[in-house]
């Protein structure tokens, strides 16, 4: 996967991801007082380490613990007709019944949009939410859908060939957001 | 970027469980977990195969497999047809081929078929462009209910090498019997058949299975039993001479159960001939995971349905 690709800038360390996501565990709870009927839902593969940390920021912050769900989107993809070979599907596992919920989607980065409108389309399939709002840690431009998130972590103005590669200690060992650049192609 | 790339699916068909590599049926069962959890929805759908058609052609009866096939089409949004041979155009004399190319010219994405005889499936697979599912071709192969046997045995023991399984019955006319083979040496297990001499075929040892006469000492010791149907309808007089007989000697009961380990569980393909092959106690019992086998061959299906439909000719 990382074929072609040059790290460029470092744009966010654990220091400032912490502190990124401590403000906006705060802006969740500050919308709606009533945390027994959150939700955090993270989507597969980077969503879900963000919506344990902001997770564990509002119980720290209210003592209070929120459910985090999981979401994987694969099956409700735009482009299965169009990859090579079907991608693997890990499954979703929701912890409650989502009616009446207030459901924050989590995940690192928002680019095109497709895949929180596959997000969307998957969790009406199983309920009916009060509200689903959006959590990203990055915003990077170029929507392709008329798509926006609620919560931002930072926007950064990027280019068509670059690449945000944000990182978790959870799945990948270390905690930074870099960007990368496609290389030209020999 | 995780250190091992995930193996990826590349064959067009699912003929056999002969040809596959012990990570592709790993990868068929790690995608059938996945697909488990949409059974459980309050809507059981998934918008993944929207747009794909898919042909169920079944030229023997069958109504469990077609069943389980037709839901997880349905599960993923196919649209799905039946053929069945009562009616069909093969009964006023088409030949297989000519119904090959008409249904190629109908433009399906993938076949799902069932035929009386071994290799039909692998002809068809080689004259149309589709994906064909072999759904059990005569005594060869019937790789999804292989697929399913060995997900619920996964299910239960958490892995399936070092397990030893008996396989029990009539295994001359067996579909099941080879590719649950096939599947379980490629997964490490130790197979044991077990059955009468007149329904068991010559030479079964050259599948490098060990062969047991009577019931005892096939169950011995075994992890998961796997029972047979006892194919009343294709019996000679000569090698079957009665149920009763049948049962009395090679009947699965609870006091023969004793010899296998304590935690075993039994396995039945269905349709099960209660009092022929297995008494009734038992197929209800605790350690009968017969109803769950049918519940996962549905996401097997899905699994088998999801990961042939991604496989593009430029990739072939």
């Amino acid at each position: 996967m990382a074929k072609n690709l040059k790290p460029k800038t470092t744009i966010l360390d654990a220091k400032q991801m912490a502190r990124i996501i401590r403000r906006m565990a705060g802006e969740i709870i500050e919308t709606d007082r009533d945390l027994s009927r959150l939700l955090l839902v993270g989507i597969r593969t980077r969503g879900v380490p963000l919506a344990e940390k902001i997770a564990a920021e509002i119980e720290g912050m209210e003592g209070q613990k929120v459910p985090v769900g999981i979401l994987d989107i694969t099956l409700y993809r735009d482009d299965l007709s169009t990859v090579a070979a079907q991608p693997q599907v890990k499954g979703t596992h929701l912890p409650r019944s989502l009616d009446d919920c207030i459901v924050v989607l989590c995940d690192d980065v928002l680019y095109t949009g497709r895949t929180v409108r596959a997000a969307l389309d998957e969790l009406i399939d199983f309920g009916r939410p009060k509200a689903v709002k959006l959590a990203v840690l990055i915003d990077r431009g170029h929507r392709e859908l008329p798509i926006q998130a609620d919560f931002v972590g930072k926007e950064v103005p990027t280019a068509q060939n670059e690449v945000i590669e944000v990182s978790f200690q959870a799945t990948d060992g270390t905690e930074q957001v870099r960007i990368l650049e496609r290389g030209t192609r020999a | 970027m995780t250190p091992q790339t995930p193996l990826r699916w590349t064959r067009k068909d699912l003929l056999g469980i002969a040809d596959l590599s012990a990570g592709e049926i790993e990868l068929i069962l790690d995608t059938a977990d996945s697909f488990a959890e949409i059974g459980e929805r309050p809507i059981k759908k998934v918008p993944t195969l929207r747009g794909k058609t898919v042909i169920n052609l079944f030229f023997e009866a069958s109504t469990r497999t077609r069943s389980s096939f037709e839901i997880a089409e349905k599960r993923l949004s196919a649209d799905n047809i039946n053929f069945s041979t009562s009616g069909s155009a093969l009964e006023k004399g088409e030949t297989l081929v000519d119904t090959a190319m008409n249904l190629q010219a109908m433009a399906p994405d993938l076949v799902v078929i069932r035929h009386g005889h071994p290799g039909v499936p692998h002809m068809l697979a080689s004259r149309i462009k589709a994906g064909v599912i072999n759904a059990g071709d005569g005594a060869h192969e019937h790789p999804t209910q292989a697929l399913l046997d060995a997900y619920t045995i996964r299910r239960h023991k958490k892995k399936i090498a070092g397990l030893k399984v008996a396989i029990l019955g009539d295994i001359e006319h067996s579909r099941v019997v080879r590719s649950n083979i096939h599947l379980l040496h490629k997964l490490g297990a130790k197979v044991t058949v077990g059955g009468p001499r007149t329904l068991m075929p010559v030479a079964m040892e050259k599948m490098g299975v060990e062969v047991a006469y009577s019931l005892d000492e096939a169950i011995h010791g075994a992890d998961v039993i796997m029972m047979l149907r006892v194919q009343l309808e294709r019996q000679g007089k000569m090698s079957f001479p009665s149920v009763r007989e049948y049962f009395q000697l090679f009947g699965l009961t609870t006091e023969r159960l004793k010899a296998a380990k304590k935690d075993v569980i039994i396995m039945h393909p269905g349709p099960m001939n209660r009092g022929v092959e297995i008494s009734s106690e038992l197929a209800d019992g605790p350690y009968s995971v017969i109803l769950e086998q049918v519940t996962h061959g549905v996401s097997v299906r899905m699994a088998v349905l999801y990961l042939l439909s991604g496989v593009h000719e430029e990739t072939v």
